[in-house]
């Protein structure tokens, strides 16, 4: 798809979520109510004494929450458009010069400072940057900032993975 | 008005709409290609600018339709959710997220999407997502203050910088298209294999075109607020208010008839004190909002505006019809002229007035004392959001 035309169609998506449910969009928190079900269900008197859980717990069933569902949605939305496109198939997705276990353990690490500054950033790349953009959040843009700007930092450092 | 949470769309429906919206916002980033490690890291390294055209082309979109949304009165700003500005925390985070991106070529949302067309990479990234959550989780005590430092609560950016709404989204918006032809251009240069080679130049010309002129658009557009409270002060708003005569509010008054619902326009500190009977508070600030839209529906009830004076009254009425308020009257002379003129038993005009505000002015006052915790209409809570909670 055209990717002005797909940016287009998103920021539609985005503005009817802000219309209807009056909230953006988001990835990162989803995670967090799963890893709030787990620790709650694993280490219930753990869950209750760190006060991360805190809120998610509040909501009563961190399951049942409005970006789980949402993310559930993506899932779904997601393969939807494999399909349509021929793009389904079973693969590590890396760089010419670097061997799939390599890569399956930078997106391992990725991932997991991904996950934890999302938490300082209190939302992601969805949650954080364009949701927050779409608002004007302060915050929001420059956590939007920050991701950018950081990236093309490291990127000359992190080259042999992708070039 | 939006948003249509809580009244009209209820939790349970949200949660099948967050369904439905997440099928939408999976399908378009699948589109978009997002489902490629490759593709999004081509960002990186100046081979592929599509999550650029993407991202802000989104965001453009959905900041300019919430600005204009605003301004027609079809969204409450008051009520959205804002992502709440903690400056450290936001800067240290994005910067702890951008190593993320081009270590785990993902972010979580589109690893979700790199998931369910079968790429293991963005498996990978998920399970490591949730195991960073976990980590800071257990941290969470040696951070909490950092966390929570620099707190500028629901702060706008165009607040920070000293622009009005539409001039930020102006500047994003012709930021964003130079961004489009630069970044074009040296993707070219890069990558010999660009899909820049076959965009169809006229339409993008046409395209960028619209969005310079919604740019110019936002750039001139007033406040709403503003706009509308001075046009409500005007002599024009004030010529197309009706009138309602204190003794003939009285007789509804005392006849409790419910066709009339008195608006007491005052502060609320005003409001506590003393005011007529049966009246809700509507500040001239909460007529924008949503929750004054809802006290004040359906044109089967009179609306009798009143402030302290005539010149309020009127103007209150006059801002309430320019918000959408269907049949709306100003009490003429406003509260301090109704309880001058009838409870007070100032000079009448006739005989039969004094007599009537005789046996008015007793009655009403009794009526006042009557009632007990009258109703104030408030700013209503913001929807909770965000990923952060």
């Amino acid at each position: 798809m055209n990717p002005y035309l797909a940016g287009f169609l998103l920021g539609l998506v985005l503005l009817a979520t802000i219309y209807i449910s009056g909230r953006g969009l988001g990835a990162s928190g989803a995670v967090k109510g799963v890893v709030t079900g787990a620790v709650m269900t694993v280490a219930p008197a753990h869950a209750d004494k760190q006060p991360f859980y805190e809120a998610a717990k509040a909501h009563g069933n961190p399951l049942k929450d409005w970006l789980v569902f949402e993310v559930i949605g993506v899932l779904i939305g997601a393969f939807i458009s494999g399909v349509m496109a021929d793009r389904l198939k079973l693969m590590v997705e890396k760089g010419p010069r670097v061997a799939s276990r390599t890569r399956l353990i930078a997106a391992l690490a990725g991932g997991a400072l991904f996950g934890f500054g999302a938490q300082f950033g209190r939302g992601c790349t969805s949650g954080a940057a364009l949701s927050g953009m779409a608002v004007l959040s302060a915050g929001g843009i420059l956590t939007m900032m920050a991701i950018f700007g950081s990236a093309y930092a490291v990127a000359f450092f992190l080259r042999r993975l992708w070039v | 008005m939006g948003p249509l949470v809580p009244d009209i769309v209820t939790d349970q429906l949200n949660l099948a709409i967050a369904l439905l919206l997440g099928i939408a916002f999976g399908f378009v980033l699948e589109q978009a290609g997002f489902s490629s490690s490759r593709k999004l890291t081509g960002l990186f390294y100046g081979t592929d600018f599509t999550v650029l055209r993407v991202f802000f082309t989104a965001g453009v979109t959905a900041m300019s339709g919430v600005l204009l949304l605003s301004e027609f009165g079809l969204l409450d700003p008051e009520l959205i959710y804002i992502n709440p500005t903690f400056l450290q925390s936001a800067i240290l985070g994005g910067a702890i997220m951008g190593v993320g991106f081009v270590l785990g070529g993902y972010c979580p949302g589109t690893s979700f999407c790199g998931l369910a067309v079968g790429r293991l990479d963005a498996l990978s990234f998920a399970v490591g997502g949730a195991l960073g959550i976990f980590a800071f989780g257990e941290g969470f005590p040696m951070y909490q203050d950092f966390y929570k430092a620099g707190a500028k609560g629901d702060l706008l950016v165009s607040t920070a910088l000293g622009l009005s709404n539409g001039q930020f989204a102006a500047v994003m918006i012709v930021v964003a298209v130079a961004a489009f032809v630069f970044t074009s251009r040296l993707e070219k240069k890069v990558n010999p294999e660009s899909g820049a080679f076959r965009f169809p130049v006229l339409r993008h010309r046409l395209a960028g075109a619209a969005l310079i002129a919604l740019a110019l658009v936002l750039l001139f557009m007033p406040d709403r607020k503003a706009r509308l409270t001075a046009e409500a002060a005007g002599p024009r708003a004030a010529e197309t208010v009706r009138q309602m005569a204190p003794d003939e509010l009285a007789i509804h008054v005392m006849d409790r008839d419910a066709k009339f619902q008195l608006v007491d326009a005052r502060e609320a500190t005003d409001f506590a004190k003393a005011t007529l009977p049966g009246a809700v508070n509507v500040a001239p600030a909460t007529l924008f909002g949503k929750e004054a839209r809802n006290t004040l529906a359906g044109a089967s009830v009179t609306k009798v505006f009143f402030a302290r004076d005539q010149a309020a009254s009127v103007r209150a009425a006059a801002l309430a019809k320019l918000t959408g308020t269907e049949n709306v009257v100003a009490l003429a002379g406003g509260y301090d002229g109704f309880m001058a003129a009838v409870v007070n038993g100032g000079p009448a005009p006739d005989e039969s007035t004094r007599t009537f505000r005789l046996r008015a002015g007793p009655e009403i006052v009794a009526l006042i004392k009557q009632q007990s915790a009258p109703k104030v209409v408030k700013v209503v809570r913001r929807v909770q959001g965000g990923c952060g909670g």
